[in-house]
């Protein structure tokens, strides 16, 4: 990661005015959101937009084409930009044709995307940004933070600077005095401006409308007293039907600002009639400036369903700790980094891909049904494909793809020290890394790894088995985990297998793009895990889970290796989540819990895979009631702790910000026990309440479990 | 339906009438103008963009009633007025928004500009949703189709709601049961 990269992340993290700003709001916009979404079917909703935009995207030269001349028979200009110049250039021989002197915006990412503003500047254009977070940050001369809100990262008395500055006198921080300000300045500019440029939510192909969603008023101003519109919009920003703006104009404001409706929507359809009576000189700018060639590519055709609500960075963990700006481009946050990788290069997202933790929470609210995070790990992938591996994650990978000198290394590390500090190849490993990071202890490498203790358990004899993947950090760091899974299993009466040929899942290595080694060790594990037949395969680890039933089966395809597919495709089917399982053996009478007993209180932590990938959220809870605990739910009980396999190690400075705010809330509770059912949760909540000194125990349910059941 | 279309619309800043006859809702307007300081001189008038609800009304009267009522109106006129009066064809009871076909110039500039817009709408005219609305206004014979959710807001500065950026400050919704009588 470059140093100027790494340097702006610290700036934003330590900024406390923005991530106070945008702390505040991620908070209440989830609450909002769902109010908003009350009586809606979010699921069909999505689908609905999904279908009707990836329909759009699979015929853009045919809606463009359909939209140009429906447009044209009403009486628009419609131009068809190819690239960004295109479209600047267009745009500036309108302005030098009709000798435009002023001209005032409502709000367009495109038009940032072109930075249009500095090339009509530069033609002796004035240009009026009129949305009042635009107007502030051109005022400034910085860049937007966020899509909707603009200058979400200013306070007050900063924007008060900034006015009185204009207006040569100095103003008060009251926020509805500075607003005031706003209006009679722009109002004046409104009038006298000779070009109006807005961009387009959504673009009709059957009948050439382009519709304007607005909360302020500016984009019936600037599209009404200017006698030329030039309407700039995206291609992807078409739909084919009239009626399929509804599922839209349903989405957008309740994702975006958690709006029932924006204050005005207006649905501008060919030429209307001026103030004095002429017809407007409407010019629609369709711009495509990369956007049909990612439409042609199989894992990110679906970032053309994006409807530009930024959902995505509204419950981002990330974005509300580091803002926009981090992301250095015209888009930001989780769909910033996908869209900067196409609409400039591969390579400007390097550094930025870096900041997802893959934690979905943007997948699971994306009214557009895009699977960001997956295309992150893709632009990662390609990254990697392209340049290789940094030379100390080729050392650590090398191991990893080996799985004997992988386990002889971590045994080792388990001799040389606890807490594990030194070495040089080890140092690197995922997830038993480096140094103590501040604010967080590492846990030691086990004695007797669970591989090993494990064959010191007697079997019952039974011919119900159940294979035991342990992952690597309940094999290396927490074998009593392991223990107290095959005591809960024997318990209901089945036999467990350890395959001790099992590896590493892969998902570090492919979290890193180094896909050819997560395939080496897909294939390492479905040979361990299919060898003995089994009734299931279990996993305690989410992370290992996702990958087990999920992952295998898309690396060798994002690869083009067919030969395991079937295998990864039998494996799939037998693997399943503890939580589930032990709530299935509890359902069935297998499994018995100690009736009479109370242990009290407990908070509950989700962790990513297991609520966004796997979808179970209710399973640990049944079974943690009904052995007897009292579950006070914390405050965003779902939010991602800051873990993120390698993430806390490459970006301590954003994993650490997240960790205290999850202690913060478990903390807020005052629940002397904290559950979960991920060890590398644990391990990151652990080593956090380590440091903090919170008399707080962190378990995984398992363990808890174990306690709880009937002998 | 009204209820829901009244509880949406107050939600969002908006204020909401109803009266049963033409003459009282004529009223309710006249002297709310009035009250709001409409008066024959610089940047006090009201405009009232024409409409089916004027159809049979003595303009000349009504203009002597509030003096400074206006019905011709220009653009400067209506950045200088206190309030702009206009007809709404729709109210959708789901997102208590109003719409219409304001593709003439005056009915956006009325509806936009002042700090005041009263809208008229028939309580008949009350529908569902965007769904239904789309069944009686469609672009093909609309050029602009404007939806009006609550004043105009904005929430860009330390993201305190705040009414009136640069549209009406206040939404005065009056409807009329019966619109024909």
């Amino acid at each position: 990661m470059e140093k100027k990269f790494k340097k702006s992340i610290n700036d934003a993290v330590n900024n406390s005015i923005l991530t106070g700003a945008l702390g505040k709001f991620s908070e209440a916009y989830r609450v909002n959101r769902a109010k908003a979404y009350e009586g809606i079917d979010f699921e069909e909703l999505r689908q609905t937009i999904a279908d009707r935009k990836s329909y759009a995207a699979k015929h853009l030269e045919e809606l463009a084409a359909q939209f140009k001349k429906n447009a044209e028979a009403r009486g628009a200009k419609v131009f068809r930009a190819g690239s960004a110049q295109d479209a600047v250039d267009y745009i500036l021989k309108v302005a030098k044709d009709n000798n435009v002197k002023s001209v005032v915006k409502s709000k367009s990412m495109a038009s940032e995307e072109i930075h249009l503003n500095k090339h009509l500047e530069e033609i002796g254009v004035s240009v009026r940004e009129t949305d009042l977070g635009e107007w502030i940050i051109q005022l400034a001369g910085q860049r937007p933070s966020h899509m909707v809100m603009p200058a979400i990262h200013m306070t007050k008395e900063q924007v008060s600077d900034l006015f009185s500055k204009e207006v040569h006198e100095r103003l008060t921080n009251d926020i509805p005095k500075l607003v005031e300000v706003a209006r009679h300045e722009l109002r004046t500019k409104f009038l006298e401006s000779d070009m109006g440029i807005s961009g387009g939510n959504i673009a009709v192909a059957e009948t050439g409308s382009i519709v304007i969603v607005t909360n302020e008023g500016n984009a019936r101003m600037t599209t009404m007293l200017p006698k030329i519109h030039v309407a700039l919009v995206g291609i992807e920003k078409f739909v084919e039907k009239f009626d399929d703006i509804v599922p839209i104009l349903t989405a957008l404001p309740r994702s975006a600002t958690a709006q029932l409706l924006t204050s005005y929507v207006s649905i501008i359809t060919g030429v209307t009639p001026n103030t004095d009576g002429t017809m407007k000189d409407l010019h629609i700018v369709l711009m495509d400036n990369h956007r049909t060639e990612m439409s042609k590519d199989p894992k990110f055709a679906q970032a053309m369903q994006c409807i530009r609500c930024g959902s995505c960075l509204n419950v981002c963990p990330i974005f509300r700790l580091v803002g926009g700006h981090v992301f250095g481009s015209t888009y930001t946050g989780g769909i910033g980094t996908i869209l900067t990788a196409w609409f400039e290069e591969m390579k400007n997202s390097e550094d930025i891909q870096g900041l997802c933790i893959q934690c979905g929470n943007c997948k699971e609210v994306c009214p557009g049904k895009l699977d960001i995070p997956e295309m992150i790990l893709e632009i990662r992938r390609r990254i990697v494909a392209d340049k290789g591996q940094s030379l100390a994650q080729k050392a650590i990978f090398t191991v990893v793809n080996n799985r004997k000198m992988f386990h002889a290394m971590l045994r080792t590390a388990s001799l040389t020290g606890k807490p594990f500090t030194t070495g040089s190849y080890i140092r690197h490993l995922p997830l038993f890394l480096s140094d103590l990071t501040e604010g967080r202890s590492l846990p030691a490498i086990a004695a007797t790894p669970f591989r090993d203790q494990f064959k010191k358990i007697k079997q019952p004899a039974s011919d119900k088995k159940i294979a035991f993947y342990s992952g690597c950090l309940i094999d290396f760091a927490y074998p009593e985990m392991g223990v107290a899974l095959v005591k809960i299993l024997n318990k209901a009466g089945y036999a467990v297998v350890y395959p001790q040929e099992q590896t590493c899942c892969g998902a570090p290595a492919r979290y890193n793009g180094a896909y050819e080694v997560a395939a080496n060790n897909a294939v390492d594990n479905i040979k361990a895990l299919l060898k003995e037949d089994v009734q299931y395969v279990v996993s305690a680890c989410p992370t290992c889970t996702v990958a087990l039933n999920h992952e295998f089966k898309s690396t060798f395809e994002s690869l083009g290796q067919t030969e395991h597919i079937e295998e990864a495709e039998k494996l799939a089917a037998k693997v399943i989540d503890f939580s589930v399982l032990a709530k299935k053996l509890i359902d069935e009478g297998k499994l018995k819990l100690k009736k009479g007993v109370n242990p009290g209180s407990l908070t509950y932590h989700d962790s990513c895979h297991l609520k966004r990938t796997l979808k179970v959220s209710e399973q640990p809870r049944e079974i943690l009631r009904k052995a007897g605990y009292e579950i006070k739910e914390m405050f965003e009980c779902d939010m991602c702790c800051g873990m993120g396999g390698s993430y806390s190690i490459k970006l301590p400075e954003i994993s650490r910000p997240i960790l205290q705010r999850k202690l913060e809330n478990i903390r807020n509770t005052g629940a002397p026990l904290v559950a979960m059912d991920c060890p590398g949760c644990v391990m990151q909540i652990r080593g956090g309440v380590d440091q903090s000194g919170d008399k707080i125990s962190v378990k995984h349910t398992l363990e808890l479990l174990a306690e709880l059941i009937e002998d | 339906m009204y209820d829901k279309f009244k509880s949406r619309a107050e939600a969002v800043g908006a204020e909401v009438h109803r009266f049963r006859t033409k003459s009282d809702a004529k009223e309710f307007i006249l002297s709310f103008l009035s009250k709001e300081g409409v008066a024959d001189k610089e940047r006090a008038s009201a405009l009232w963009s024409d409409s089916g609800f004027l159809k049979g009304e003595d303009k000349e009267s009504l203009c002597k009633r509030v003096p400074g009522l206006k019905f011709d109106i220009s653009r400067q006129l209506a950045a200088d007025s206190i309030a702009g009066i206009s007809e709404m064809s729709y109210a959708l009871a789901d997102t208590g928004s109003l719409v219409s076909d304001q593709t003439s110039i005056n009915e956006r500039l009325v509806s936009t500009l002042p700090p005041i817009h009263i809208a008229i709408v028939s309580t008949a005219s009350i529908l569902e949703d965007k769904t239904a609305v789309f069944k009686k206004l469609r672009p093909e014979n609309s050029s602009y189709i404007a939806f009006i959710t609550g004043p105009s807001r904005t929430a860009d500065i330390e993201r305190v709601l705040t009414i009136g950026v640069h549209g009406p400050k206040r939404l005065v919704i009056v409807f009329v049961d019966e619109m024909e009588g």
